[in-house]
């Protein structure tokens, strides 16, 4: 290994990339391998193998190494510990003493692990010169077990041209490693030559396998801001601030949580069904249509928010405060709700088109606000914003929660929707059907109405 | 004293001018050991009020989440499939999001390339290419007649879409945001007319498209922001965002005050996503962890890891009723979290590489994910009766 190319980045020294995402997860797994070699704590065991003509030294079962995963991180399902396990071996910490491919698989195939000399945490940024040394280094030695794959060679050639001028200093670099590593033990040999390939499966990985040296580029561009002292206004503010406890909280999240679960088509049935299963986009166009079922019509008693979030709920609603001569404050609320999407250049003018229909002296669509208000708004209106109605919408918001809704609800256009109530004209063919016809219509349309859940949740 | 500069220095002068020079030093110096000192008493301030504030949080720390929850019934077991890969990207998919027509979505690369898809018929509507890599961010118009994306290049562009395929969409790109460091996420508030970002440079802000002008900055974050979401309610005015401080903060749009700051995460917060109703937020960090707050009791009320998950989550998203918390990781599966009980409730292979985002369709029906292996995968769940519906057949 070319020495001097290597990157210190420090195996004990203070190291700026220290808290660098990547450095958590290596942190992590580098805790992973150790234990995991740690035979008197409980590791594998880590043997030597006898095969044909030669023993193998230092090497662990695939197998050993799940089970172990299992054991010691809670792991129930074994794909998931073959997963991690393929991640660690990705990333360099352990290897096939047989393949460039680093993934784990579950049998008897033979692993090693990897040197913390060349742990991907040293910040290890070899460049193209170190690997072109490596592979000319072992088209050297004439062992079998260290011929180049196909795509080695492949490289080796690009190489070889690219560094074409300076292919006489690569090969004697070449030629200077190779007459170190025979002094070397053979045993010690076999392991550093299969680390230094592992070494280079990750920085040079197989074409098609995840090149697990690539970082996300927004956490290599930080910025780096000087930390600021919290601002003790902010931190007064939040002192001031009435917090609820989590118990309440804990409830109404499990309240809104459960209300909605029969809408939430990840955990519920979906009538008629879900398009993406079925390939029928009734669901769809049935939640598109402006004439809602029954399903729809329920959502729209959780809130008043989910009531004007549905096209359908807020025209009836507005039918229903018509009917009580009162629309002018849904109007003036859906009215702000628009004004305050519009573009910039359009804000003034709309504001005063707001303020002549529904707060003027005189207005058509008079609302009825509280002097405080109006007198904030009439302020706000001198240099008109996108929220210079925000207190008028809040206050005649919590008006129409307040008063009007409950009433809608308990309204006939509300209830017959809810219900799926056909109203009878009372002088029309349908008026005059016998009272059995009714009867009958009616039992059929409340069994369909039914949610089929019931009869789904025991398939 | 410019007359006595102009007549000759006697040594009564000189003398005087050297006291002078000491003393204007020495209340230099002073003022130094002041502002030092100021420095030093408001950082105990600070502490003393964070340490104060931190007692009456865990006073209203009565119970747990999950233990409250366990009288909720449990999730019976999920089924969820991919059953559309989406292929098209030269690179890494970086982002994607989901029009509001629930089939059509909008992805966008390293490469470079933004790509307009109907995810249900798996047809690219459009593909347009973007003259920088790294396209981080992009969000589809609420209108579904525009496309909204930036990244490395600063910027945040709105393109609008137009039926003619043939038309050149990269030609109609408008600039609308402009920061300085790399767009990390955007989005549009509740109309076509606003776009919401966040950056590398350390804000977020809210922008005019059709003027471009910039309406509020948020500042406060000491570090970049990755990630931004919009509150949910019609009738609020808040997002929040998360960033490499490992903090989340919740903002107020008119105001561009910061209301609400969350610090428990130990590293970086690559994401955050608002629980269906508003109240309460998740967020995915590179700590290896997903993290549940409330925003009424101002705390953190649920932490989501296992021994087994050591990757960072890069991203997270709700399931419509916010039982089912779906975070993508670095280690390319996607964990099912139980939100109220805490658990896991599956686990989603599949991609080969990270995933870089996940989200849900705007009615719950779907789930995509985005991943760096360069596919977008879309999967549902299977485990809700639908043998059934099939049996009584198909109208």
């Amino acid at each position: 290994m070319a020495e001097g190319s290597k990157d210190q980045g420090g195996t004990g020294t203070a190291d700026p990339e220290e808290d660098s995402p990547n450095m958590i997860v290596y942190r992590k797994i580098e805790d992973i391998v150790t234990r995991i070699q740690d035979e008197k704590a409980g590791g594998v065991a880590i043997r030597t193998v006898k095969s044909f003509l030669s023993k193998i030294p230092s090497v662990v079962s695939g197998a050993d190494i799940v089970q172990w995963l299992m054991k010691n991180l809670s792991i129930e399902d074994p794909a998931e510990a073959i997963h991690l396990g393929s991640l660690i071996a990705a990333h360099g910490y352990v290897f096939p003493i047989s393949d460039h491919v680093l993934t784990l698989k579950d049998d008897g195939t033979l692993y090693r692990f990897q040197s913390p000399y060349f742990w991907p945490s040293n910040c290890w940024e070899p460049e193209n010169t170190d690997y072109a040394i490596y592979l000319c280094k072992r088209t050297m030695q004439n062992k079998a077990r260290l011929e180049l794959a196909d795509y080695e060679a492949e490289n080796l050639a690009r190489l070889q041209r690219a560094f074409a001028r300076k292919w006489e200093f690569i090969f004697m670099q070449a030629e200077a490693q190779v007459k170190i590593d025979r002094k070397k033990d053979k045993a010690e040999r076999k392991i550093l030559d299969s680390q230094e390939r592992a070494f280079w499966d990750v920085h040079r990985p197989v074409p098609g396998c995840v090149n697990t040296t690539e970082m996300d580029i927004r956490k290599c561009r930080r910025e780096k801001n000087p930390h600021r002292v919290k601002k003790i206004t902010f931190l007064n503010i939040q002192l001031e601030r009435h917090c609820m406890k989590v118990s309440k909280v804990a409830d109404s999240l499990m309240t809104y949580t459960e209300q909605f679960m029969e809408y939430d088509p990840f955990v519920s049935a979906v009538e008629p069904s879900n398009p993406w299963i079925s390939d029928d986009t009734t669901f769809w166009d049935l939640e598109a249509s402006r004439e809602p079922t029954q399903q729809r019509v329920k959502k729209w008693g959780f809130s008043l928010e989910e009531a004007l979030k549905d096209p359908a709920g807020r025209d009836q609603f507005l039918k229903f405060l018509e009917s009580e001569f009162s629309s002018e404050n849904l109007r003036f609320w859906l009215a702000v709700q628009d004004f305050k999407r519009r573009p910039l250049h359009e804000v003034p003018s709309r504001a005063q088109e707001i303020w002549q229909e529904f707060l003027a002296e005189g207005a058509p669509s008079s609302i009825n606000l509280d002097s405080h208000s109006y007198e904030r708004t009439s302020q706000n209106l001198k240099d008109p914003g996108r929220y210079s109605y925000e207190d008028a919408q809040e206050h005649i918001f919590k008006l129409m929660k307040s008063d009007s809704y409950a009433r809608f609800l308990r309204s006939n256009i509300y209830q017959d929707l809810l219900l799926a109530r056909k109203k009878q004209p009372a002088d029309t063919e349908q008026g005059r059907r016998t009272s059995l016809e009714k009867f009958t219509r009616s039992v059929g349309k409340s069994l369909t109405g039914k949610r089929l859940t019931g009869l789904m949740q025991s398939s | 004293m410019q007359e006595e500069r102009l007549t000759s220095s006697t040594g009564a002068e000189k003398c005087r001018r050297k006291i002078r020079a000491v003393t204007v030093l020495l209340c230099s110096l002073f003022y130094c050991e002041q502002s030092r000192e100021t420095l030093e008493s408001l950082k105990r301030e600070s502490e003393t009020l964070k340490k104060k504030l931190e007692e009456e949080r865990n006073k209203l720390n009565d119970v747990e989440l999950h233990q409250v929850a366990e009288k909720v019934e449990v999730l019976s077991a999920l089924s969820i499939k991919t059953r559309r890969v989406l292929k098209g990207h030269g690179n890494k998919v970086l982002c994607m999001d989901w029009c509001k027509d629930k089939r059509r979505m909008v992805s966008s690369s390293q490469d470079g390339k933004v790509i307009v898809w109907d995810a249900f018929t798996l047809n690219k509507e459009h593909g347009v290419p973007l003259p920088c890599t790294w396209v981080l961010a992009c969000a589809y118009a609420p209108s579904g007649c525009a496309i909204a994306c930036g990244g490395l290049d600063n910027k945040c562009s709105v393109i609008p879409l137009s039926l003619d395929k043939n038309e050149n969409l990269a030609a109609k790109k408008k600039s609308v945001a402009m920061h300085t460091n790399y767009v990390s996420g955007c989005s549009f508030t509740n109309s076509d007319m606003q776009l919401l970002t966040s950056s590398g440079d350390g804000t977020c802000a809210l922008w005019d498209v059709e003027s471009g002008q910039l309406l509020q900055s948020f500042h406060g974050h000491t570090a970049d922001v990755l990630s931004l979401d919009l509150a949910p309610s019609e009738t609020g005015n808040t997002f929040v965002s998360g960033g490499c401080d490992m903090k989340a903060n919740v903002w107020d749009m008119r105001s561009g005050q910061n209301i609400q700051s969350f610090e428990s995460h130990e590293s970086d917060i690559n994401c955050v996503k608002y629980y269906p109703s508003g109240d309460a937020f998740a967020s995915a960090s590179d700590d290896a962890t997903c993290r549940f707050y409330d925003l009424r009791a101002d705390r953190e009320v649920a932490v989501y890891q296992k021994d087994s998950i050591i990757f960072g989550a890069s991203t997270c998203d709700f399931s419509l009723s916010g039982r089912l918390l779906f975070a993508g990781y670095n280690d390319y599966a996607i964990n099912v979290w139980d939100v109220l009980k805490g658990t896991r409730a599956t686990i989603l292979f599949g991609h080969e590489n990270r995933v870089s985002r996940v989200r849900v369709s705007p009615d719950g029906t779907a789930l995509c994910s985005a991943s760096w292996d360069s596919t977008l995968r879309v999967s549902w769940s299977f485990s809700t009766g639908s043998n059934y519906i099939f049996v009584l057949g198909k109208q």
